[in-house]
């Protein structure tokens, strides 16, 4: 039975007269990891807090592995790891005694607890720190502590809230790899507003604004979908002689010229590299970079969430 | 149907194991111990004239206890939800697989049972009166009983005021102002504010509101189901309305 899987119907979450959620359908199945995109203030956080059990949507509703939000609220929070924004935790308790109350919490007893205490410090590389309080810690360990609690119990859904947020490379770094490894078997989702994330964990991603869906693809996708896919930019001396010159090729849709970079934009089916590259030769124009475009995610997601770049 | 029991049972213990054991992490709970010693023994020896009056009882000591409860009962309640909004922690726990009830439960039970274990630790008074006479010492239990449960309806109200805010101090002033109504809602102060157009039953709902009254009748030694019952309904009460309070009011 393959019932693993997150539906939303219709979430909906009215705050007064702010509508923060409107109407969210969507489906996330076995494998998926499910990025959530989306200025600040967009409803992911929302959205997430809902599929928690944490508030209550005030119309529709969501199945989380056979048990709905609302009507079994228990059992759908069994089933799922959650970590909240900014990975709270009790600050004066122990990494372990802290982990040991969540196991008991979720239902284990005794020996048990602990053993699940000890396999999650285990798992997330905190057996250097287990008897230090959970506040002196560093935000890396705290978000590692928070990642803990998630997993302690083994939940078909991990649901992640800005995972890596405020965190430094390297510590970013880390939490993604963990996330990267757990994600084979379960369902992930995420909220994050840093685009490389997505391309970097995820195998879907949903954006999201003022509370409504507005595009549901893969990373690879919604890269495609940028005015830069296929696109090539060269740095090269003399930039406005030489973009005279391209502006008059057949393949190209545009050209333009930005802080000393000049990017060629194809026309639709046409592809612009191997013609460019010939030309450089040809002319033998002084080229210090030239780099097909593979599509730029920040643009997509302004594009999407303002509509501030034109197509 | 027993294991259901059982498993909110562990449930509510739980959340009170982890919530006394923050009391002992922190300074709070010697703080507050201190204190309430410090003070239990001033107002008794001192202005309860303990020694000066020659009776072999707990009076003195029993008499200033509501209004220790109305300061430090509300300095223990104020945290208890306020705090958990403040650090985020409540969304932590209250997506774990534990109901809301459960949770207001066992966080009220480790600030009761924190405060029953101040409450014992006065027991040198008792030693001292029952080395310098011959007290009637069932009276004394019922004193201490009486006590503990006024101090849980304090509690309840203050747990329950604690959900409403993030903010320690609101909650702190806001419990000490609705105790003390509490407190003395028999008493003219309070009585004068609805005789005129109040009808006489309310005002006797009201006059009998008194935990001051209720209290009194059990620190004489008369064990009345009523006052009992009257403890334990305001505390139910206030938990009911503490859980409606954080079903509400979650997300801010």
């Amino acid at each position: 039975m393959s019932e693993l899987r997150i539906e939303a119907r219709s979430l909906s979450k009215h705050y007064g007269n702010l509508l923060a959620v409107d109407e969210l359908s969507f489906e996330v199945g076995s494998g998926e990891v499910l990025g959530f995109l989306g200025p600040n203030g967009a409803g992911k956080s929302t959205t997430m807090k809902m599929l928690t059990g944490f508030l209550t949507p005030t119309s529709g509703t969501a199945v989380i592995n056979g048990h709905d939000i609302i009507e079994d609220s228990l059992a759908a929070r069994r089933s799922i790891g959650y970590l909240p924004e900014g990975a709270p935790a009790y600050g004066e308790m122990s990494v372990r005694k802290f982990l040991e109350f969540i196991a008991r919490a979720r239902g284990f007893r005794g020996r048990d607890a602990l053993d699940k205490a000890a396999a999650a410090i285990e798992r997330l590389n905190l057996d250097k720190v287990p008897e230090q309080p959970v506040e002196t810690l560093s935000k890396g360990f705290k978000r590692r502590v928070g990642l803990a609690q998630a997993i302690l119990h083994d939940p078909e859904v991990l649901i992640l809230d800005e995972p890596t947020d405020g965190l430094d490379p390297n510590q970013k770094h880390e939490v993604r790899r963990l996330i990267r490894e757990m994600s084979s078997e379960k369902i992930i989702v995420i909220s994050t507003h840093v685009l490389e994330e997505v391309q970097a964990l995820c195998n879907r991603a949903m954006i999201i604004s003022d509370g409504r869906l507005l595009v549901d693809d893969t990373p690879a996708g919604l890269i495609a979908s940028s005015r830069y896919h296929n696109a090539v930019t060269l740095v090269v001396e003399q930039p406005e002689r030489v973009a005279s010159v391209l502006s008059e090729l057949g393949q190209a849709r545009k050209v333009e010229l930005r802080e000393g970079e000049l990017t060629v934009f194809p026309a639709p089916g046409e592809s612009l590299f191997e013609v460019i590259s010939d030309m450089v030769r040809e002319n033998g124009w002084s080229v210090s970079e030239l780099r097909l475009e593979a599509g730029r995610l920040d643009e997509v997601f302004r594009q999407v969430t303002t509509g501030e770049v034109g197509k | 149907m027993s294991t259901m029991i059982n498993s909110s049972l562990r449930a509510v213990l739980t959340v009170m194991r982890r919530e006394l054991s923050g009391y002992f992490s922190t300074p709070v709970a010697w703080v507050f111990i201190v204190i309430f010693l410090v003070m239990s023994g001033a107002f008794t020896f001192y202005i309860g004239s303990f020694f000066e009056r020659g009776n072999a009882d707990l009076a003195p000591f029993f008499q200033f206890n509501p209004w220790l409860y109305l300061f430090l009962v509300p300095a223990i309640a104020m945290r208890l939800w306020a705090e958990e909004r403040r650090s985020g922690t409540i969304e932590l726990l209250l997506t774990l697989p534990l109901t809301t009830g459960q949770a207001v439960l066992g966080k009220f039970l480790a600030a009761w049972l924190f405060i029953g274990l101040a409450l014992l630790l006065t027991f040198p008074i008792w030693l001292t009166v029952n080395y310098l006479g011959e007290p009637d010492n069932g009276i004394i239990v019922a004193g201490y009983i009486g006590s503990w449960l006024m101090a849980g309806g304090f509690l309840a109200i203050g747990s329950c005021i604690s959900a409403l805010t993030r903010n320690q101090v609101v909650a702190f002033i806001l419990t000490v102002v609705v105790c003390f109504g509490f407190m003395l809602s028999g008493l003219p102060m309070v009585m004068n504010l609805f005789t005129g157009w109040a009808p006489q039953a309310l005002l006797d709902v009201i006059a009998d509101f008194s935990f001051l009254a209720h209290f009194a009748s059990i620190s004489k030694g008369v064990i009345d189901l009523r006052d009992l019952v009257y403890f334990a309904l305001v505390i139910t009460f206030w938990l009911a309305a503490n859980t409606i309070v954080l079903e509400l009011k979650k997300a801010n």
